[in-house]
């Protein structure tokens, strides 16, 4: 089937249309009068942010749209130019050249520069230093919400105190500050309740991947599925009636035996069920998809879908206990949990969803995924007896996803998988 | 013991992936281990409860087997050296091993590690990036914890008094190396960077007061030494502060026309820049937190906005350096997305700069020593500016 004759789903035009709202908000944010923070997906303060009235922008998320819209890598470039190494992070390459030729966001609007950046220091070093580096362009006040690593694999009561304290004492009076105005704890309660239903809804549209054949694509379409939970829009009304919606048609497929939608169209022939690790490809986003579906293999699981909230342990956003639960919130995100525990999340991933085997999707940019990856593929093996493959790309530099190497390796993988059948 | 002899026995220490100081002296002890990562730890803490802090930094240019099979290539090679050292059995005299929060590859080693060497007490240590009151109690918080796992550890209680007199220790080393330091920029004729660089590789591994005692019987000759003055430039190094270059890399260097008067590799042992106060009524703990909050070096690794590049700056004003070189290891996410925003703040002052990316094992050593002597050439012929 071809693209366009796909029918899109309610879910799909929801999100749409609360995205394209979003940015037209903030291009129009200081006739608004609205005060604008940018801050990062993993451990986001999105309900505290709304509480306050302002509109955040989350900088990863403008990078991976240039991404998929092909201009990451123009934009990369211009900040090498710059004197950034070709070493680091492309997400911040990008939007330091995004930022040089005039930042202007996804949908063509200019995005307005911060009021405030609110480095939320969660499961990722290089955050840090890219909010040195955009304070140093847009000269605004910066505050930081350090959240500790669980190296042990466990939160401590030290651990959440810390980052409870931060909230209460320097971070809520900084978003104060810049506001003009008081924190509302009504408005803060009436949001955490809105965050913690849709949470419950994400969660079932996780789990239904336990199905034969799986109702979604954990990885490809899972990135569609997190879009509003993780970026702008946790806490809102429109964020509950995407998952509302999102359930309902997931349920549907259960019930008449459906796949997940592809660019292609239905995907019912599912011959492989695989666990992902590691964040996806941006700029060749849609062939890396069709390397999979391609050769009947869904994603029934995914680390990825879990970097900026990890829900299915039972974690909700709790209005009773506030501080606490955005502490514990930014404490469980993915990649702020240590080696072993990642791998026994993959393990489970694999069992509880009956895996065929696992992909790692070995990131250049990303040290804080990448850094373990190649003992987590063998303990992996080793523990559950199942194949892995190891692919590597970028997050959104173009000139390393090299899609003939990718597909030799897939396609060997696979063969691979069904001899092991066999 | 003069320069020659110190320097003589600190490069077969330095290059000793054996550790043989260590094991004897653990035999001889009787007691534990502490390995650690860069770039800093709380070495007093270890000290105090009847440890020996040993600094891990690599394998320096050794052939690796299988630590490669570990890591991607776009990963530094610090980790990966590290663990072809662990793989080996050449540090399975450690009991303890600490990860400090310095980036993201050494975090994810912690948990490695705690899988692959699982008789190891593994730590990562989670450094304050908040450095008022509230980042303050986090840290003693944490501190106490690894207190508390070292008095288990060690099975000898870690008291006031054990405490402070570790910090006693502590602060004459970093007054010495202070003095070191001094000695260098003043005379760096007399006192080169190849040896300072090995007396502060040996503060890894040696005693602390046997490490003091080998830094002042140094300064004590150098003082002494009959070297003619060269033509050659002062630059401070930047960035190299967690994976090391090689020895033949610092040689060409110095080779090259420069002299270094100020530089941050091996920069745990003199991370904090004075002695910590302790004072009858303070509690040592509470110091030892107070000074890594408020009296250290500026590093990639601590969140810093609205001062940044002023250490530097500052160091190249103090040491009447003519330029800046930034020499980081290649892939070091820390130093090298710092490394712009100091080029700007030098740029700001007119301070000129080079920079290079090097490896553990880089050997091309030479295109490296041109560029750092056209460097030296240029600020000879034209001036910093």
């Amino acid at each position: 089937m071809k693209l366009e004759n796909v029918q899109k789903e309610d879910s799909q035009l929801i999100q749409k249309k609360m995205i394209a709202d979003h940015f037209n908000r903030l291009s129009h944010a200081k006739e608004l009068g609205k005060k604008v923070v940018y801050t990062f997906v993993p451990g986001n303060l999105n309900e505290l942010i709304w509480a306050l009235d302002m509109l955040p922008v989350h900088p990863e998320i403008n990078a991976l749209q240039s991404g998929m819209r092909q201009l990451s890598g123009g934009y990369i470039i211009e900040a090498e130019k710059a004197g950034h190494s070709e070493d680091v992070c492309t997400y911040v390459k990008c939007d330091v050249g995004m930022l040089k030729q005039g930042n202007i966001g996804p949908t063509g609007e200019k995005l307005p520069a911060p009021d405030l950046l609110l480095l939320s220091y969660t499961g990722c070093f290089t955050f840090m230093k890219w909010f040195e580096i955009l304070q140093k362009e847009y000269n605004c006040p910066v505050v930081m919400l350090q959240v500790p690593y669980q190296g042990d694999g466990e939160i401590t009561a030290g651990m959440r105190q810390y980052v409870v304290d931060q909230l209460r004492d320097i971070v809520i009076p900084a978003l104060e500050k810049v506001a003009g105005r008081k924190l509302d704890s009504e408005r803060l309660h009436t949001f955490l309740t809105s965050s913690a239903r849709s949470e419950e809804d994400l969660v079932a549209v996780w789990d239904s991947a336990r199905h034969h054949p799986s109702p979604i694509d954990a990885y490809f379409g899972g990135v569609y599925y997190i879009g509003p939970i993780f970026t702008a829009f946790r806490g809102l009304a429109e964020c509950e009636q995407y998952y509302r919606s999102l359930r309902k048609e997931v349920e549907y497929r259960i019930q008449n035996h459906q796949g997940p939608t592809t660019p292609e169209g239905l995907f019912n022939n599912q011959k492989f069920r695989l666990v992902v690790e590691g964040p996806p490809n941006w700029t060749s986003f849609r062939d890396l998809w069709k390397m999979f579906y391609g050769e009947g293999a869904v994603v029934v699981a995914s680390t990825y879908t879990k970097v900026g909230g990890l829900y299915e342990y039972g974690f909700r956003h709790d209005p009773d206990r506030p501080f606490e639960s955005m502490a514990d919130y930014c404490l469980g995100c993915y990649t702020n949990r240590n080696i072993p525990t990642r791998i026994e999340m993959l393990e489970k991933y694999m069992s509880d969803f009956e895996a065929d085997g696992f992909i790692i999707n070995s990131i250049k940019s990303c040290n804080s995924f990448s850094a373990g990856q190649l003992l987590m593929l063998r303990e992996l093996e080793k523990r559950t007896g199942k194949p892995g493959a190891f692919i590597e790309s970028d997050l959104v530099d173009p000139r390393y996803f090299s899609a003939a190497n990718i597909k030799n390796r897939l396609d060997s993988y696979f063969q691979m998988v069904e001899a092991r059948r066999s | 013991m003069d320069c020659e002899e110190i320097i003589s026995r600190h490069e077969t220490l330095c290059q000793d992936t054996d550790f043989n100081y260590v094991r004897q002296w653990k035999a001889k002890r009787q007691a534990k281990v502490v390995g650690f990562m860069p770039v800093y730890i709380p070495k007093e803490l270890v000290v105090a409860a009847g440890m020996l802090p040993v600094g891990i930094m690599g394998a320096g240019d050794r052939e690796i087997i299988r630590g490669d099979a570990y890591f991607q290539s776009y990963i530094c090679r610090i980790p990966r050296s590290t663990l072809e050292l662990g793989v080996k059995g050449k540090l399975d005299f450690l009991d303890v091993f600490l990860f400090p929060a310095i980036c993201d590859v050494i975090r994810n080693l912690s948990g490695m590690w705690k899988i692959l060497f699982p008789k190891v007490f593994v730590k990562y240590l989670d450094l304050p990036q908040n450095f008022g009151p509230v980042g303050r109690k986090f840290y003693i918080g944490e501190l106490e914890g690894l207190a508390a796992d070292f008095e288990r550890l060690s099975g000898k209680k870690l008291t006031d008094q054990s405490l402070r007199s570790a910090i006693e220790l502590y602060n004459e080393n970093r007054r010495v190396l202070r003095d070191l330091y001094n000695l260098r920029a003043k005379f760096p004729h007399l006192v080169s960077t190849y040896d300072v660089y090995l007396l502060l590789r040996a503060s890894n591994l040696l005693e602390v007061s046997e490490h003091t005692q080998c830094v002042s019987a140094y300064i004590r000759s150098a003082v002494k030494r009959q070297k003619p003055e060269r033509d050659h430039v002062r630059v401070v190094i930047s960035g190299a502060f967690c994976e090391q270059p090689p020895l033949a890399l610092i040689k060409a260097l110095e080779g090259s026309g420069c002299y270094i008067v100020d530089d941050d590799w091996v920069l745990g042992c003199r991370y904090l820049l004075s002695d910590i106060s302790l004072t009858k009524q303070q509690n040592p703990m509470e110091a030892l937190a107070d000074a890594y909050l408020t009296d250290t070096v500026s590093n990639a690794c601590r969140f810093e906005t609205s001062r940044k590049g002023e250490f530097l700056i500052g160091q190249v004003k103090d040491r009447s350096a003519e330029g800046v070189i930034f020499a980081a290891p290649s892939f070091c996410d820390p130093a090298l997305l710092e490394r712009p925003m100091l080029q700007d703040a030098l740029s700001a002052q007119g301070v000129a700069y080079t920079g290079f990316k090097y490896a553990e094992n880089t050997g091309q050593i030479q295109v490296i020593k041109e560029e750092t002597g056209t460097f030296a050439d240029s600020i000879k012929l034209w001036g910093s500016r």
